[in-house]
């Protein structure tokens, strides 16, 4: 077991899904969070393009998108979010499209999340906050979204756990991340199929186990108490 | 909270205010949508050689309907057999047997952390190396357990939590009248729990409908494959027939969509169930997701209040 993990170099390629899961988690954050506040604002314009941006994403498998981050995004229109000539181009370049692929898909998921953390708030409070004079963007930043956020923690959590296994797809644009050194594992070593399948599953149980722990554990710390 | 709570009813001020935002907004969007124009024109994308193939019949009689075929035909038979093994699961995941109980638990919390694709890549090389099914089925095989495994764990609990959330009258009136914890489980909760449930289950197919395209990666010829990958390179119009799939799947997925709301609003007109109406949140997580806080997660989404 051990001499399987270091002959095809597993520390990596888990590191590799981690490393997609960090990034890939702060892009889906941030342009959620921007989705989520265009969702939920008066202006018709901006809830109708964040509503059009959750239904077409939602509705799109992530295979779909992955590879077209690649064959479409760079390989038709050359958007190249990687320096040519250096080393590891391609790899680079997969990397951070793979990332871009994950966040962009991601991000419908969490605006939902989002959304669902507000539900959390009583209605009184926005009153309240409307009462005594905040404006829109204000009551957001003040009372809505601090309070959305800590609602919303066991829907984040999800959707963390949910990006976590979804890096896997990663591997149909060639990021060497935990699929693809278990498709290469079992290939040279079929002998020893069941084992490799185990020790890749358990390392992804490994990963996502304690999330959905401390995620519970937080949810019910953080949820602000009504 | 209905986000009409957010703001007030705009004055003249504000009126003036979200017009301009509203002006800016449509032009960001306009710039956008202009920069990839361009993007797409200085690479001759929008010439009418690269668009006109999906309009020949030849393309959906080779490509397309065959994809589409083996996309339905996966997603049918992974949502056929995973809702009857869920119903097992879960039968076993509530039974009195305390050694089944935990046994189906490992199940379930085991095929819920691993990815489907992992499933289905072992599943793939397993078949190929023995021989008991023919080879020109391993990949649908491959696909649809790999489908199975994970969305049978998925529906298990979603039925569990269903009945858990009925109300404890419908399990005491069950044993009152003489029928055993099973037999009650059986023919009252279960069957109210999917009713109740029916919203989620019938998202769930969305899931699971967009997930059978991880069978691209181990070379299932469904719709991503076939109409994306295989036509694409053949006409040389990879970008056009990636949007032209992913258009039939928003489609598809939508459609489905609109199914589960109806589903639910008439549930909410009849008032049919004795629990709450299931809330239509596993919708609301990513493919491939499933966490291992469901129930806290249809409690906090409810109906969207």
């Amino acid at each position: 077991m051990l001499e399987l993990i270091e002959q095809f170099n597993l520390v990596a390629a888990f590191w590799m899904t981690i490393k997609l899961t960090f990034f890939g988690g702060i892009g889906a954050l941030v342009i959620g969070t921007i989705v989520a506040v265009f969702r939920l604002s008066p202006v018709k314009i901006l809830n109708g393009i964040g509503t059009a941006y959750v239904t077409l994403i939602r509705n799109t498998p992530l295979t779909l998108i992955i590879v077209f981050t690649s064959l479409g995004l760079w390989g038709q229109l050359g958007i190249e979010p990687a320096t040519r000539g250096s080393e590891n181009f391609i790899p680079t370049l997969n990397f951070r499209l793979a990332i871009l692929g994950l966040a962009v898909y991601h991000a419908a998921f969490v605006c939902e999340a989002l959304r669902s953390g507000v539900n959390t708030i009583p209605v009184g409070q926005a009153e309240a906050a409307r009462s005594i004079g905040l404006t829109f963007p204000q009551s957001m930043r003040q009372i809505i979204l601090p309070q959305a956020f800590r609602g919303a923690i066991t829907p984040l959590g999800n959707v963390l756990i949910a990006l976590t296994k979804n890096t896997t797809v990663a591997s149909a644009i060639g990021v060497a991340e935990a699929s693809l050194a278990m498709k290469n594992m079992i290939e040279f070593r079929p002998d020893v199929m069941v084992s490799v399948f185990l020790v890749i599953a358990i390392g992804f149980v490994i990963l996502t186990l304690p999330v959905g722990l401390i995620v519970s554990y937080f949810s019910s710390r953080l949820a602000v108490r009504r | 909270m209905s986000s009409q709570v957010l703001f007030d009813a705009p004055g003249p001020k504000a009126r003036v205010r979200h017009r301009i935002i509203a002006v800016l907004g449509i032009l960001a969007l306009l710039a956008v949508l202009y920069w990839v124009y361009g993007r797409m024109d200085q690479r001759n994308q929008w010439e009418a050689d690269r668009w006109t193939p999906f309009l020949r019949w030849t393309t959906w009689d080779t490509y397309v309907l065959p994809g589409l075929f083996e996309t339905l035909r996966a997603a049918a038979l992974a949502i056929v057999i995973s809702m009857v093994l869920a119903l097992g699961l879960a039968m076993g995941r509530m039974s009195d047997i305390a050694p089944l109980r935990w046994a189906v638990g490992v199940f379930v919390e085991f095929f819920r952390a691993v990815p489907v694709l992992i499933m289905m890549i072992f599943t793939a090389f397993f078949l190929s190396r023995n021989d008991f099914t023919p080879t020109e089925l391993n990949p649908l095989i491959a696909t649809v357990t790999g489908l199975v495994l994970y969305n049978s764990a998925v529906l298990c609990e979603v039925i569990r939590n269903g009945v858990s959330s009925l109300p404890s009258g419908q399990r005491e009136a069950g044993l009152s009248i003489g029928l055993t914890p099973s037999q009650t489980r059986r023919t009252i909760l279960v069957p109210q729990a999917l009713t109740a449930m029916l919203p989620t289950l019938v998202s769930q197919i969305i899931v699971i409908t967009k997930d059978s395209a991880l069978g691209y990666i181990i070379l299932y010829p469904e719709l991503l494959t076939m109409a994306g990958r295989q036509l694409g390179s053949k006409n040389g119009n990879i970008l056009q027939a990636y949007i032209f799939v992913a258009v039939m799947f928003i489609v598809i997925n939508y459609g489905i969509s609109k199914i589960a709301e109806a589903v639910e609003a008439r549930q909410r007109r009849k008032g049919r169930t004795a629990g709450p109406v299931g809330s239509s949140e596993v919708l609301d997580q990513p493919s491939t997701a499933g966490g291992p806080d469901l129930k806290a997660n249809t409690q906090l989404g409810g109906g969207g209040g």
